[in-house]
């Protein structure tokens, strides 16, 4: 093909490439990259809300928004602070159990033998496809003060918190039936964005806990599917080979199963933290960060800062604190998933020398 | 789940209407800023000289945030009523999240003509321009009772005119007051008889009094003890007087004749009114149209507050009807806002959704027609209205997650960090 005729074809196919994306390019570009853009520049400026952010009234304040909420010392910092007390004991919690929990019933709803394997993955997804809005409601219903779930619980003889009113910390409560009532002072007196390392140290609410509950419950469907599309993808050779060299089913599961899951389990993670640091609905919809904001999130108090308080500006540098934190995160989870190559490379050992010394020298060359 | 921060609505209603609505922080943040349907124009700067109102054919629109049907049709009604009259179109949208869809309308361009607007946002909407202030212009200016008027007045302006209001008074379940041996002569005027009968009226299945934990019910005791948050524009949250009225509201914590609603098991004071798991509870009078909905067989009586060391008090809520500087028809909405500030329409409101007119002319066939009530039209004469400053409602809400944890909070600690907050605001 001449240079000449594949210019122009290929000037063709740009163009016609170009109109086929461009709906795409649009839509993403008008309803995310824009706003994207506008948010970054309110957290900069001093808009207060009325009118275009770009016109001539709005000025730059630099990092002033970022400093209210970081370094303050008002009610602003304090704010944030306990909405990233909440938030990190939530996604400290509710990730690994979501993940274990999601893990554990693919395997179940996997196995070629299980009875009404169809009823049990649907019904394990169902949570799923509900609207998180409706659960939160049913959930209001279940954990209040004389709801099901305490219900439930008097009957085994435990008198049941008052849940979504409660703003104890359940670390704190912990230490209370032991005795503590009272942190050590270095803890007491010293703080982190105007929280007290005592009052980080609480641990969620039970208000908090019900929604980390109502988190594993929901979300375990999802990352079950991916899971379940992860585990029918291994082939049975490898698992067969491990039988072969007469591997438990405990050992199969750690040693070969879940190594190849890896792939899977780094998108389960990523989800499951993006997710929870994203929470959002539950809180709009069921305590509006109440009891003793115990269950105010970094995403609830941005909204709440510009829409309610019309700190608009504090209010987007929330949302991109926040985005650096996910982003943080999932740096770092990928860093501690990453393949490592050393202990790889150990554990082929053996195999590699024989192979080795297996091979012709002449093959080599 | 609590009840909005001084718009006294019906709780339940809230929380249905909250149950509608979710969505997705950045998603809602993002719409909000390209919600400018009418391009990124600013549209006509907010005329300090509040005589140049716009003019024009354009229809009028109306957002409330509705307590539930009643007020939806009483307030579609009159305003149809003025449209009929005037030959102009005008239309009442019912917002689901008010602040929200306010806040979206200012950032458009495009808000509503006319609006409910609350005392604790009417700051901040003030200072960025959103507003136009139209109070002095009103034919019934001089009507209104002076203490609202001041609600509505920022850096001197009266901006708009109050639609209705509300005070909190002492709600008695009759049946459990007769049943624990009182009589009417019992009703307590002082802190100690109101120990004293909610003690009298505390038995294994209720307390004596309830209210939610939140400064919108317990600021009644910090005023009558003499205490407030903010007096002449300065912070003194940490008044010996507001100690005073938050320890004497522990005790009785302590003593378990009072309860926090939310300790209870319900969502707020009305319900564990209704429900007979509280024989007293200080509400609005909001409450009057919850219990004849929820449970219309409660024989109940209300009473003004008892009075602290310092006399009576009580606090007072209001909204008013603003009025947006975007506005294309000002001259028109300000017609609509007279008509529905009229006697006789705040008159029909009141019989229709429950608040009390907020025009001195209306009182006396206000008290006529509903002899039962006035004890909130009494609280009037002394209440006490929470702070409005810019900033203030994050300070109460503050305030508010403290009190939850009132019985084993310090109350001088807890009232410093209010001063705290408070005064860079005040300042």
């Amino acid at each position: 093909m001449s240079t000449v005729t594949r210019a122009g074809v290929g000037r063709g196919e740009a163009a016609a490439g170009w109109l086929f994306t461009l709906p795409v390019i649009i839509i993403l570009g008008l309803f995310l990259l824009v706003p994207v853009v506008m948010a970054l520049w309110v957290s900069f400026s001093d808009w207060t809300g009325r009118g275009s952010p770009f016109s001539a009234d709005v000025g730059l304040v630099g990092a002033e928004n970022y400093e209210a909420v970081t370094t303050g010392g008002g009610l602003a910092e304090r704010d944030f602070g306990l909405a990233m007390r909440n938030n990190a004991w939530y996604a400290v919690l509710v990730i690994p159990l979501q993940t274990a929990l999601s893990l554990f019933l693919a395997v179940l709803v996997n196995r070629a033998v299980l009875r009404g394997r169809g009823f049990f993955r649907t019904a394990f997804y169902f949570p799923s496809v509900t609207s998180s809005v409706a659960i939160t409601v049913l959930w209001l219903f279940l954990f209040s003060s004389s709801g099901a779930v305490n219900r439930i619980l008097s009957w085994i003889g435990v008198a049941g918190p008052n849940w979504f009113n409660d703003p104890t910390g359940v670390v704190h409560a912990a230490l209370r039936g032991i005795g503590v009532d009272r942190g050590p002072e270095v803890l007491t007196e010293n703080s982190f964005l105007s929280v007290s390392w005592w009052e980080w140290l609480a641990g969620p609410s039970f208000a908090m806990s019900a929604f980390i509950l109502m988190a594993i419950f929901t979300t375990s469907g999802t990352f079950m599917l991916l899971f379940l599309a992860g585990l029918q993808n291994l082939g049975q050779d490898v698992d067969e080979a491990a039988v072969m060299d007469g591997a438990g089913i405990w050992q199969r599961f750690w040693h070969v199963t879940l190594p190849q899951l890896k792939p899977v389990l780094f998108t389960v993670l990523t989800l499951g933290l993006i997710g929870c640091w994203q929470v959002f609905d539950q809180i709009y919809t069921g305590t509006q960060g109440g009891p003793g904001k115990t269950t105010l999130t970094p995403a609830y108090l941005s909204y709440q800062s510009a829409f309610i308080s019309q700190e608009w500006g504090q209010g987007a540098a929330i949302a991109f604190i926040l985005f650096l934190i996910i982003v943080a995160m999932t740096l770092l989870q990928r860093w501690i998933l990453r393949d490592r190559p050393i202990s790889g490379r150990r554990r082929m050992l053996p195999a590699d020398q024989d192979s080795l010394s297996a091979q012709p020298k002449g093959g080599r060359g | 789940m609590r009840q909005p921060q001084t718009a006294p609505r019906f709780p339940t209603a809230r929380r249905t209407r909250c149950a509608l609505r979710g969505g997705v922080i950045l998603g809602a943040t993002a719409l909000a800023l390209t919600a400018c349907g009418s391009g990124f124009d600013d549209g006509p700067a907010a005329g300090d000289d509040a005589g140049d109102f716009t003019s024009g054919a354009d229809p009028l629109t109306v957002l409330i945030g509705s307590s539930g049907d009643s007020e939806t049709a009483a307030v579609e009604d009159a305003v149809a009523a003025w449209s009929e009259e005037s030959g102009l179109e005008a239309s009442v949208q019912i917002a689901n999240d008010l602040t929200q869809q306010l806040s979206q309308g200012f950032a458009s361009g495009d808000p509503a003509d006319l609006f409910y607007l609350s005392t604790d946002a009417i700051a901040g909407y003030a200072a960025n321009g959103s507003l136009q202030p139209y109070g002095d212009h009103l034919e019934n200016r001089d009507d209104f009772y002076p203490s609202l008027v001041e609600n509505f007045t920022v850096e001197d302006q009266f901006h708009c005119a109050p639609k209705d209001f509300s005070t909190l008074a002492l709600i008695i379940n009759d049946t459990l007051w007769s049943d624990a041996g009182l009589t009417d002569d019992d009703v307590p005027a002082t802190w100690e008889e109101l120990a004293g009968v909610a003690e009298q009226l505390t038995t294994e299945d209720q307390v004596g009094l309830t209210f939610s934990p939140e400064y919108q019910r317990l600021g009644v005791f910090m005023a009558q003890a003499g205490g407030a948050l903010v007096e002449d524009g300065a912070a003194v949250a940490d008044s010996a007087e507001n100690v005073e009225a938050l320890e004497y509201v522990q005790e009785q914590l302590d003593a378990g004749s009072f309860a926090f609603s939310s300790d209870i098991g319900a969502g707020w004071g009305g319900e564990a009114f209704g429900t007979e798991d509280a024989a007293m509870v200080i509400e609005g009078n909001w409450i009057t149209g919850a219990l004849a909905n929820d449970f219309p067989d409660l024989d109940y009586t209300v009473a003004e507050l008892p009075g602290g060391p310092a006399g009576p008090g009580t606090l007072q809520f209001t909204n008013c009807w603003g009025m947006a500087a975007d506005s294309p028809n000002q001259e028109a909405a300000l017609d609509l806002v007279e008509h529905l500030t009229s006697t006789e329409q705040q008159l029909e409101f009141s019989e229709r959704f429950g608040p009390m007119p907020s025009v001195e002319s209306a009182a006396a066939q206000w008290s006529e027609e509903n002899p039962e009530l006035t004890a909130f039209l009494d609280g009037a004469e002394y209440a006490q209205f929470p702070p409005h400053q810019a900033g203030a409602a994050d300070v109460i809400a503050d305030l508010n997650s403290q009190l939850e944890d009132l019985d084993s909070a310090d109350a001088e600690s807890l009232l410093d960090s209010v001063q705290a907050n408070l005064e860079p605001i005040t300042e």
